[in-house]
């Protein structure tokens, strides 16, 4: 849990566009903004970095390439060479399928594992969403600075971009 | 309702103008409220068929699979035929969800949920039936390659059959994740309109803590369009290794390069027929039509008419490369598929997938949803007959005339193709209860994307309203009911 932070509900998608990126420009701290869905130009209100998964995801499956490939040859030529209709023992264009289904296979599990994992999604998560943010409201977390009456500031400034309402709460990070 | 994707040019995709909330309570309202006797008829006969099927199996493990229909020459028909037949279904699915996915069609955002199930089920009742013919199912686990007792014996990797096995269960387990992760930000949904009590509970536990931050969505984002980037060679890799299970031999008629992409067509022509088969269905049962439109029906008829067009294609270059290669054995085979004993299957064959999906070039037939279900049907059918077609008239007679045979199913046989509808129903009618069959979160965000009727007006007549319009752009009496009704929350 952190500090308290100010929470101001929006109802529709411009709205909290426009006022994301006024909570940027007037120099609040932006703690999150909270959607039912995906918001398509959020991110660059937000100010975020594109998403590093991508490596993750290229490295898993690597990995697993690499690692059907050693499999396949260390059982067919090093373990046990079974000589099958006269076939050679290393057979690279026969082990190619399985090396790209795990191929697959790993990428797919570590880049959500990864995904899971980086942004705290587990189960017994104890982490309760504001209210209606997953239905039809869209909400803005801003942590006002230190200055007396800023909080005042940034809630007038919510209001004034179309915030329905307004609340002072704790959110997880 | 963002005016950002407003668009003269845009027909909108759902076809009623609703708000968020009412959205939300619509998907949501049939695992809210207690089944229909018509959910329990159904369930019942779903449930009756799955348990005789059931039955059937433990008859046929106990007995041995000498109760099927096989002999010598035909080693290998009805159990094949059906596993790739569900195999095939299965592929819609993750088409849907994941090529369109990438091809930003945003019109798979009512059907890919559903489809995705149905891909999962129709893919546990493809893995039955190579486990089953194993005979000895409980020694399925022989097929994987792990450190065993048995000296340091390991599978053949040069098998495409070996291949088979890490090609599906692959394919299912990347589904099951893809599927699991879209339905996560849903499953928050339902979480929070759940009161207190076991359902509130389990979906707190499955939906991991999801609250709906953008940090997470961006994400999110980036991994769901990552797990579409893997599952569209994954979904084309599975049919391919299904028929190099054909191809990879020497029998006339299985012996084809083309059977690949082939085999990959057929499978998103009979995959897309299963959807639009249960999705009729569903719309009018659940009261979907909005979402569901017949502008979805009429894109999956489209994709027919292509993928149709493609196996027919595929049937013909194999006549062509049969008479044109000079193989006479090839060549027979082929005489033999149109004109021999199982001449009415391979006629059935054609008919039901070269002819029928023609008709869909008639609008009027691609907008009924009446005869878009009885053409489903048709192709369901038609693509069944191909996989025994192939398979069946390829066997029966080859290379040696003294060994030339007929196959006929067995009653068992039959019943465990049946029982297998059994399990998909069953599944598919649980899954309709308890979880939210489309994509809420999806069709939020494409709800904007339509003609603006005001901008429409405005067009003619003065300037476009401005960006930020107030509240009064909503849909009329949308606002007003999500947020009459809801006096339990705050905002």
């Amino acid at each position: 849990m952190s500090a308290p932070v100010l929470v101001g509900y929006f109802d529709s998608e411009e709205k909290v566009l426009d006022a994301t990126r006024a909570v940027r420009e007037a120099g609040f701290t932006l703690h999150d903004v909270y959607t039912p869905y995906a918001v398509h130009g959020l991110d660059e209100a937000m100010g975020l970095k594109s998403s590093r998964l991508t490596w993750v995801c290229f490295g898993a499956g690597l990995t697993g390439g690499s690692l059907a490939l050693a499999l396949e040859l260390y059982t067919s030529v090093v373990s046990w060479p079974l000589n099958v209709g006269g076939k050679p023992f290393n057979s690279f264009p026969a082990f190619v399928p399985v090396a790209f289904e795990l191929t697959v296979l790993f990428a797919a599990l570590i880049t959500v594992a990864s995904f899971l994992g980086r942004v705290k999604l587990f189960p017994g998560s104890r982490r309760v969403a504001l209210p209606r943010v997953t239905d039809d409201r869209f909400a803005i977390a801003v942590q006002p600075r230190e200055a007396a009456g800023d909080g005042a500031a940034a809630e007038e400034m919510l209001r004034r971009h179309g915030a329905v309402e307004t609340a002072r709460m704790e959110v997880a990070s | 309702m963002s005016n950002q994707h407003l668009s003269p040019l845009r027909v909108p995709l759902v076809s009623e103008a609703r708000s968020l909330g009412q959205l939300t309570e619509e998907i949501c309202a049939p695992m809210e409220r207690p089944p229909t006797w018509r959910w329990w008829a159904a369930f019942a006969v779903a449930v009756s068929i799955l348990g005789t099927g059931a039955g059937i199996v433990a008859y046929q493990v106990g007995t041995g699979i000498g109760v099927w229909g096989l002999n010598k020459t035909v080693g290998w028909a009805f159990d094949i035929t059906n596993f790739v037949f569900w195999v095939g279904i299965g592929h819609a699915g993750t088409l849907i969800s994941a090529i369109l996915f990438l091809f930003r069609q945003k019109w798979r955002t009512s059907i890919n949920r559903a489809a995705e199930a149905m891909t999962l089920f129709a893919v546990m009742c493809a893995a039955l039936f190579p486990v089953i013919h194993m005979g000895r199912p409980w020694l399925a686990f022989w097929v994987l390659p792990y450190p065993n007792s048995r000296g340091s014996l390991w599978v053949n990797f040069r098998s495409p059959l070996l291949w088979d096995v890490f090609a599906i269960s692959t394919y299912f387990t990347v589904s099951a994740v893809f599927w699991y992760v879209g339905l996560i930000p849903d499953l928050a949904t339902v979480r929070d309109r759940a009161k207190a009590g076991l359902r509130k509970a389990l979906f707190k536990v499955l939906s991991l803590g999801w609250t709906g931050s953008h940090r997470t969505w961006s994400r999110y984002e980036t991994l769901y369009l990552l797990l579409a980037g893997l599952a569209t060679p994954l979904v084309l890799s599975v049919h391919t290794i299904v028929s190099m299970d054909f191809a990879t031999s020497v029998i006339p008629g299985w012996h084809t390069t083309i059977f690949p992409p082939y085999f990959v067509a057929g499978a998103v022509f009979s995959g897309f027929a299963m959807v639009l088969t249960l999705m009729i269905i569903t719309r009018v049962v659940l009261g979907y039509e909005h979402l569901i439109t017949i502008r979805h029906l009429e894109n999956m008829t489209k994709v027919i008419i292509v993928t149709g067009g493609l196996v027919s294609l595929a049937y013909g270059t194999e006549v062509f490369v049969a008479w044109y290669s000079g193989n006479p054995y090839e060549r027979f085979a082929f005489l033999n598929r149109a004109f021999g004993p199982y001449a009415w299957a391979y006629w059935t064959m054609v008919t039901c997938n070269v002819v029928s999906p023609h008709l869909f070039w008639f609008k009027k037939i691609r907008t009924s949803p009446a005869a878009i279900f009885v053409l489903s049907l048709v192709i369901n059918v038609g693509m069944w007959f191909e996989r025994f077609v192939i398979i069946v008239t390829s066997l029966h007679r080859d290379f040696l005339p003294s060994s030339w045979s007929m196959y006929t199913p067995t009653a068992v046989e039959a019943g465990t193709f049946i029982g297998t509808f059994g399990l998909f129903f069953t599944l598919f009618l649980l899954f309709v209860r308890v979880l939210p069959i489309i994509s809420i979160g999806e069709v939020k965000s494409v709800l904007g994307f339509a003609r603006d009727a005001h901008a429409d007006a405005a067009a003619t007549t003065g300037p476009r309203k401005p960006a930020h319009a107030p509240a009064e752009s909503l849909p009329a009496a949308a606002p007003a009911l999500a947020l009459a009704t809801r006096k339990d929350v705050p905002v």
